[in-house]
């Protein structure tokens, strides 16, 4: 195979993987990593490299849609990016000293997980009495609906600012957004609505992403020859399924793709235990 | 400076950091795009590099000064990780437009904060943590 076919299937791979990304809700960096090692068998160093960029152009390019629409709670993203931004630099710390058996390992756990969160059954909570720390760093906020403004309030917020800093480490060590954990510590631990979660957590990967990238960089897995069709396909699958979603509410397809994902997952997973990585 | 002195809201400072977001990553693809038609031209037909092994890159894809010295003879590989840089780039800039917001705003309490998370990532940049 030469550069030219690796790189117009590999860009065709992406543009899939972005597009599943999307309409699971995953993302499409943590869909891609096992597209490039399974598929590919490029090392996983290499796939976390360019996971990572895709991630945070997914992230940034969808951000600034819902910043606009006020969504957003962008004070509670500052003030957990404390947590992620930690917790990645931790995460592509610890990295160094793990086997990549093992990091496989746990990306197919991760992946399981983040399935299992997208399929799950969602509640819009609105807190009407937040914590006392809710108030002292202004968290509470409220979001637009087609009723009109919503107002909301935060709780637990410890317990949050833990479970991000479990998501950052997650994040530098396996390199994805680690959206779904950072759904769970807003929507379940701090009990914001679902909406606020999601597209604040979207809001978050992308400095999330940037803070374990730029050690990745300098440690060479960012390859120019891997990263360019990665990025540009799965920011264009990214962009075909924010369409489609506003056109179809892809329930079923939910599913199936969060079940074929598992099987994908649970391979990385069988790889990782035989040493394959 | 003027853009800057007639933000006052919340909302205006929402809007230009969601237009800081979309700019970096339109110019990121952009460049990564132009990047990889040229590296296409001039490696397409060549066998393609043994990516099963993890071997690193060089100097001149993982430093400021290998990748824009590359840049400046259009090598296309160096064309790629520029855009790599600009997209990473781009968040960050975004944490530092949320600063100057929040110093707008005199929130003080939220400046302290951003700087966090700004120091955070400049110490993961600088801080010679590629081991």
């Amino acid at each position: 195979m030469n550069i030219l076919i690796f790189s117009l299937i590999l860009l065709a791979g992406a543009y899939v993987a972005g597009l599943l990304g999307s309409l699971t809700g995953l993302g499409g960096g943590v869909v891609v990593i096992p597209l490039l090692t399974l598929v590919f068998h490029v090392d996983i160093r290499y796939a976390i490299g360019a996971a990572l960029l895709a991630s945070i152009a997914n992230s940034s390019g969808a951000a600034s849609a819902y910043i606009k629409e006020g969504i957003t709670n962008v004070r509670l993203g500052m003030f957990l990016e404390i947590a992620t931004t930690l917790g990645a630099v931790g995460g592509a710390l610890i990295a160094v000293f793990t086997p990549t058996n093992t990091i496989a390992i746990l990306f197919g756990v991760v992946l399981i997980f983040s399935a299992l969160m997208t399929v799950r059954k969602k509640q819009e909570h609105t807190l009407q009495e937040g914590s006392r720390l809710s108030y002292v760093l202004k968290l509470n906020s409220s979001y637009p609906t087609p009723q009109g403004e919503v107002p909301y309030k935060l709780r637990n917020i410890g317990g949050g600012f833990s479970i991000m800093l479990l998501a950052g480490v997650l994040s530098g060590l396996l390199g994805i957004g680690s959206g779904a954990l950072k759904v769970l510590a807003m929507d379940g631990a701090m009990k914001i609505p679902f909406k606020v979660s999601t597209t604040t957590s979207n809001f978050m990967i992308g400095v999330t992403a940037a803070a374990s990238a730029v050690v990745y960089l300098q440690r060479g897995y960012i390859d120019p020859g891997i990263a360019f069709p990665v990025v540009l396909g799965v920011l264009g699958g990214a962009f075909t399924g924010a369409r489609l979603l506003t056109i179809m509410n892809p329930k079923t397809l939910r599913y199936i793709f969060c079940v074929a994902i598992s099987f994908v997952a649970l391979e990385m997973i069988y790889n990782g235990l035989h040493h394959q990585f | 400076m003027k853009l800057i002195k007639t933000l006052t809201g919340d909302r205006d400072i929402a809007l230009l950091v969601g237009q800081v977001l979309r700019t970096g990553v339109i110019t990121a693809s952009a460049i990564a795009f132009i990047g990889g038609v040229l590296y296409l031209a001039k490696h397409g037909a060549d066998s393609l590099p043994d990516y099963s092994t993890f071997t690193g890159e060089g100097k001149e894809y993982t430093t400021f000064g290998g990748i824009f010295r590359g840049l400046a003879s259009f090598k296309p590989s160096a064309v790629i990780q520029f855009g790599a840089l600009i997209l990473l780039a781009t968040p960050i800039l975004r944490v530092f437009f949320s600063l100057i917001g929040f110093a707008v705003e005199k929130d003080r309490m939220y400046v302290v904060i951003t700087l966090m998370v700004l120091g955070i990532i400049l110490f993961s940049m600088f801080g010679g943590l590629k081991v």
